[in-house]
């Protein structure tokens, strides 16, 4: 995730403190790791550098840091074409369960066992997401959800793999 | 799609051949579930076919036992033939069996070539019979010993099919020397000589107004249902059916492609039953043999329908079968994504509906009072058009009053909410389950007070009184001695306990030999003991042997003027016109006394001299005649057959009579156990098609009755639901019916001059028959929902 | 986790249609006012499983019990008022009664077990206007979406105030936002109520609403719970 788009984009809708912006930052994606001060410090300055936000007032109130920052016309477009520019899809070849699944193939264990047990761990996370859902804002709802496709897409691959392993099984075992 | 540019293949013709055929692939391809439906509607309308064919059939096995009827008539009405080699003398020996009725004929050839009975290949000699197949079994079983003796002649033969009206016809030729053609003025002899058998030229009479009319009415009757039941055939599965279209529709097929599809299933479904109808016509007419209906039983090969009819059976049930399916596809708009129904969105409306019966009764009214049974100008087709109109426009009504009716409850017990509910939602489905038994029992009501109201002139009361008596014999004697000894073979007879016994003869007045023929008066001479007497007049108890009583006629027309007590009467009564022989005087006591004339059981009214034996020898009458009434010990059945045997050893042609109260006209008869015929078979019809559609909603229902079961839902409220499902609407199709029915009845009697009562005692009878399919109907279909109230229906999912 | 805690628990069950066992030693149990998905690839038994639970399916050989009595010895009439009484039933296809209206359908219940029609309606709008389709009461089946059909079919299972709701599939037929909302609505009023319900899915987001999982295989269940 680019820190310095998503900060970028918080500032479009009006000109922030660097506290603000941590603040919603936090509220809206830091979830699991909320922004370090430092580094929306860091951020803005490489920003500012570049032009894409500029200084639209300073707190009377001293302190390091009460800086108000407001996007430019040219950090506007720099989130466009942020927005616009797809994704690489992240192919996800490479993981421990992966690793896994085919160790426990090449090792003759039960891919079914693997699986059930590995769901039940999923389901663990999956049963924190849906309650928190269950509470939370709309915002909550589209982060947990957005957790809980992809969990579940693990164990749909899983569970694929493992009906195609027991096939396998059956086959080699004729 | 192909409504904006024409599909490949170019012409209509060519497109609906292509469909109809599509469809008629889909009726034979359709797996395991089409062909369900198909053979379905192949069974439904094959029964359909298999009615009309054998309602087709029946001018022509009319036709084909009326010919061999007239083949072996012996009616005689010209002059009496002259003896040669070929004439026969013949007397007629029918009896009775129990319940059965016997044809028989006394033969005797005169020469060496004699003519010969249809059927019959050799003269049957002396104490030798020819007898029908059935006949010929009858004998043969063990508990016939009293048939036996007395038909007691050696079975020399059986008589062919083509002397017979059907296979179970009772029938014997028997050859007897006792036979003497009877005298000119038919004193003596006892039988007629003819020179041929059949009646030729002469053809039957015909019905008569009051009787066509009936037959046309039983036709439409008994024939409307059927087709009722051939429309509800055709659409047996229709809603599978209407998926499978929307699954067309979704690959592009345009709606009246579908339309042709389902039109070319409904052909190939009807065209199956026309082929299954065929069979079943063809096996049940096999079993015609067997089958003895109201006494009248059939050849299988006298079942055979004209061509004509049969060609327009042939047409006309594809014909509506695809009619029908496009007519109920017009109600129903099949797309891409299911079915949508269209006629459930407007209110029904009752005027056109009404125009219907109206434009029957309108056909009907000018008739009113004009038709007789004398008058035989009944205009066939004005009275079926009217009719057909009328029955017609109660499935016209029908809907409107279901939809109208239904749509106004509300709540109620559970078992009848889910059963309004369920009409209310397809409340012309239900109409049109119910429209077959509406129509069948409409014209059943109507035909019954038609009935009743014509069958005064067609039964007539005989006035026996089978309480005092329950048998009668009259015979000629030659003598008072043996007329005595006829009526001591009857008193010996078992099963006999009375013999009530008179001598009859006739006697005119003491002076007739001298009178001009016009002016000679009979009277009749009764010569009994006082218990008999006192069954004929009112004798009194001071009756005693000796006394001679004298008996105005109290119908008036016989004279008595010259028979009072002191007067001398002749007994030598002449045979013709001219008085011959010597006078016999007899002379009346002149303490005669007067009595009043009372019915006797056998129904007549006796008048003239009723005389005790002491009174009067019997010995001297010149030609007399016994007449007895007999009564039976009710602890005997068989007392009739002794009766029966002991006439027969007196002489073959002697006739036993069953004294009943009433006797119905024959004809009218036939007509009668036809309808009852007809409609047993249409109520059975009827009823399976119930059982179809009520089978077919319950497994189409099966996933929601299987949940149903699962939230614990008692059998009681399902299957008392379903009894509501079916009698909410029967009930009102019945209430219709009787009002259309007693309408229409009251309608027909208006026609024939009656006063248009209704009926009410067969009101109740025919609306308990349609009441009773309903309940046998839920009955038969309660195993099916129980086994589908199993929760296997929930493991689909 | 002690058996007299369970409301319901289920000893060795077999059952076989036919040739094939669709249960083969399974076992199951369940606390007052717990969700718990049945999960497990199809044809694993999941749905044989819950009809034997409720009392639809007699199993050939093990008990069931429910607060202590065993519902393979009762007669059909007796677990006929059971489920009448005291479980609720969610499926995925095909049960709501197409001919009656939605507050008809949801008052059936209510209704099998002889409360008064009116009294019955009133408690079944109440339900409907709680799971969100309060507008619906008086269409049809045939004139509603699916998820409103199912969160009609949800009101229907929890009219009665069941102590058991057995759901097989609830959101099988439904997108994933009207799949989220009956679980919702549907494990929500089973909380309020104190309702425990069996929730068979092969989906795991949809699972992730129970409190626990049971996996069944070829006939053979395996509580996760236990095992971790």
């Amino acid at each position: 995730m680019s820190i310095g788009h998503t900060l970028l984009g918080l500032l479009e809708s009006g000109p922030r403190h660097g506290y603000d912006l941590k603040r919603a930052f936090d509220g809206k994606f830091g979830h699991d790791r909320p922004l370090h001060y430092g580094q929306v410090y860091s951020t803005m300055a490489r920003l500012l550098k570049h032009g894409l936000v500029e200084v639209d007032g300073i707190e009377p109130g001293g302190g390091p840091e009460r800086k108000r920052y407001a996007i430019t016309e040219a950090g506007i477009t720099d989130v466009e074409k942020w927005l616009a520019q797809p994704e690489k899809p992240e192919p996800y070849l490479q993981n421990t369960l992966y690793t896994k699944v085919v160790l426990a193939l090449l090792t003759g264990r039960s891919a079914a066992g693997l699986l059930d047990t590995q769901r039940s761990e999923h389901l663990r996370l999956m049963r924190e997401l849906t309650e928190r859902k269950r509470h939370g804002d709309l915002a909550d709802q589209l982060v947990c959800d957005h957790a809980l496709f992809h969990l579940e897409a693990d164990l749909r691959w899983l569970e694929l793999t493992a009906a195609r392993l027991d096939l396998l099984a059956a086959e080699v075992a004729e | 799609m192909s409504t904006t540019h024409p599909s490949p293949g170019g012409g209509t013709l060519a497109t609906w051949v292509r469909d109809l055929g599509l469809g008629i692939r889909f009726a034979v391809t359709g797996g395991r579930e089409g062909w369900t439906r198909t053979l379905l509607t192949a069974v439904g309308v094959g029964l359909g076919v298999a009615m009309l064919l054998l309602a087709a059939a029946v001018p022509a096995m009319m036709g084909a036992r009326n010919d061999r009827g007239y083949d072996r008539d012996y009616s005689w009405f010209n002059e009496p033939p002259k003896r040669t080699a070929s004439t026969v003398l013949f007397a007629p020996a029918d009896t009775s069996f129990r319940d059965d009725s016997i044809r028989g004929l006394l033969l005797k050839a005169d020469g060496d070539r004699p003519v010969l009975p249809p059927g019959v290949e050799a003269m049957p000699a002396s104490g030798e019979m020819v007898v029908s197949p059935a006949l010929k079994k009858l004998l043969d079983q063990p508990g016939s010993k009293l048939l036996r003796e007395r038909l007691d002649y050696r079975p020399a033969g059986v008589i062919g099919d083509q002397g017979l009206l059907g296979p179970a016809e009772l029938a014997y030729y028997a050859g007897s020397d006792k036979l003497v053609a009877r005298s000119q003025d038919g004193s003596t002899g006892n039988a007629t000589r003819i020179p041929h058998f059949g009646r030729g030229e002469s053809k039957p009479e015909p019905l008569g107004g009051v009787l066509t009319m009936l037959v046309i009415i039983i036709v439409v009757v008994l024939l409307m249902p059927v087709a009722v039941f051939i429309g509800t055939a055709v659409r047996f599965g229709g809603e599978r059916r209407d998926r499978r279209l929307a699954a067309l529709r979704l690959v592009g097929a345009d709606s009246r492609t579908t339309r042709r599809i389902a039109a070319g299933e409904a052909l190939f479904g009807s065209l199956l039953g026309l082929v299954v109808g065929t069979g079943i016509f063809l096996i049940t007419r096999q079993f015609s043999t067997e089958v003895t209906l109201y006494d009248i039983s059939v050849f299988p090969y006298d079942i055979t329908p004209g061509p004509g009819l049969a060609a327009l059976v042939a047409l006309a049930v594809p014909g509506a079968a695809v009619a029908v399916t496009l007519l109920a596809m017009r109600g129903i708009a099949v797309e891409p994504l299911g079915v949508v129904r269209k006629a459930t969105a407007q209110k029904r409306r009752l005027w056109w509906r009404l125009l219907i019966p109206l434009a029957g009764l309108g056909l009907l009214a000018p008739l009113f009072g004009t038709v007789s049974q004398e008058d035989a100008g009944v205009n066939p087709y004005q009275v079926t058009a009217g009719v057909v109109l009328l029955l017609v426009g109660l499935t016209t009504v029908l809907p409107w009053l279901v939809e109208s009716v239904v749509g106004r409850f509300r709540g109620g017990p559970l078992p009848w909410q889910l059963a309004t509910r369920r009409v209310q939602l397809d409340s012309s489905a239900a109409a049109r389950m119910v429209s077959g038994v509406t129509v069948a029992v409409a014209g059943a009501i109507a035909l019954q007070s038609l009935f009743t109201g014509v069958q005064s002139d067609f039964v007539t009361a005989t006035g026996d009184d089978p309480d005092r008596a329950q048998l009668s014999v009259s015979q000629s004697v030659d003598s008072g001695a043996q007329a005595q000894r006829v009526e001591k073979a009857f008193a010996d007879t078992p099963g006999i306990r009375d013999v009530l016994g008179v001598i009859q003869d006739d006697a005119v007045q003491g002076n007739a030999s001298t009178l001009k023929s016009e002016d000679i008066t009979y009277a009749t001479l009764v010569v009994g003991d006082c218990a008999t007497l006192r069954e004929l007049a009112r004798v009194g108890a001071g009756c005693a042997d000796g006394d001679v009583f004298l008996v105005q006629d109290p119908g008036g027309y016989g004279d008595m003027s010259f028979a009072k007590p002191g007067d001398t009467l002749d007994l030598n009564t002449p045979v013709t016109d001219k008085y011959t022989g010597t006078p016999q005087p007899w002379r009346i006591p002149a303490d005669a006394r007067t009595a009043r004339s009372r019915v006797s059981p056998d129904g007549e009214q006796t008048w003239g001299v009723l005389a005790t034996p002491a009174a009067l020898d019997v010995a001297a009458l010149p030609s007399p005649s016994v007449r007895l009434m007999l009564r039976t010990d009710p602890g005997s059945p068989d007392a009739v057959e002794h009766a029966r045997n002991t006439a027969a050893r007196i002489d073959p042609t002697l006739t036993v009579f069953e004294l009943t109260a009433t006797h119905e006209s024959r004809k009218f008869t036939t007509i009668r156990r036809g309808l009852f015929i007809g409609a047993t078979a249409t109520l059975a019809l009827i009823g399976a098609s119930l059982l179809v559609s009520m089978l077919e909603q319950l497994r189409e229902r099966r996933k929601l009755l299987a949940v149903l079961v699962a939230f614990g839902t008692r059998r009681s409220v399902l299957g008392l639901s379903v009894l509501w499902q079916t009698a909410l609407p029967v009930a009102l199709g019945l209430a219709l019916a009787i009002v259309g029915g007693a309408g229409l009845g009251a309608v027909l009697r208006t026609m024939v001059g009656e006063s248009p009562h209704v009926d009410w005692a067969s009101v109740g009878v025919m609306t308990g028959a349609g009441a009773g399919v309903v309940v046998l109907v839920t009955l038969l279909s309660l195993p099916p929902l129980w086994r589908m109230m199993r929760p296997d229906g929930l493991r689909t999912e | 986790m002690s058996t007299t805690d369970n409301l319901m628990e289920a000893v060795d069950l077999h059952k076989a249609y036919g040739p094939t066992p669709a249960l083969d030693g399974a076992e199951f149990a369940i606390r007052a006012g717990e969700v718990v998905a049945v999960m497990g690839p199809s044809g694993s038994g999941k749905s044989t499983l819950l009809h034997c639970l409720a009392g639809i399916v007699r199993p050939d050989s093990g008990s069931v019990l429910y607060r202590g009595r065993d519902l393979t010895a009762m007669s059909d009439a007796e677990r006929s008022a059971l489920r009448r009484g005291e479980f609720g039933f969610v499926f995925q296809f095909g049960q709501l009664v197409p001919e009656l209206t939605c507050v008809e359908n949801v008052a059936l219940p209510l209704r099998l077990n002889g409360t008064r029609r009116k009294e019955a309606e009133a408690r079944a709008s109440e339900w409907l206007a709680r799971l969100e389709v309060g507008e619906l009461a008086g269409k049809r089946p045939g004139e509603i979406s699916g998820g409103q059909g199912q969160r009609v079919a949800v009101a229907r299972a929890l009219v009665t105030g069941p102590r058991v709701i057995f759901a097989d599939e609830p959101t099988g037929a439904l997108d994933s936002l009207n799949g989220e909302r009956v679980m919702r609505l549907l494990t929500d009023a089973a909380r309020d109520t104190d309702a425990a319900v069996v929730l068979v899915t092969h989906e795991t987001r949809v699972a992730a609403y129970s409190d626990r999982e049971v996996v069944v295989r070829d006939g053979k269940s395996r509580d996760m719970e236990r095992v971790a």
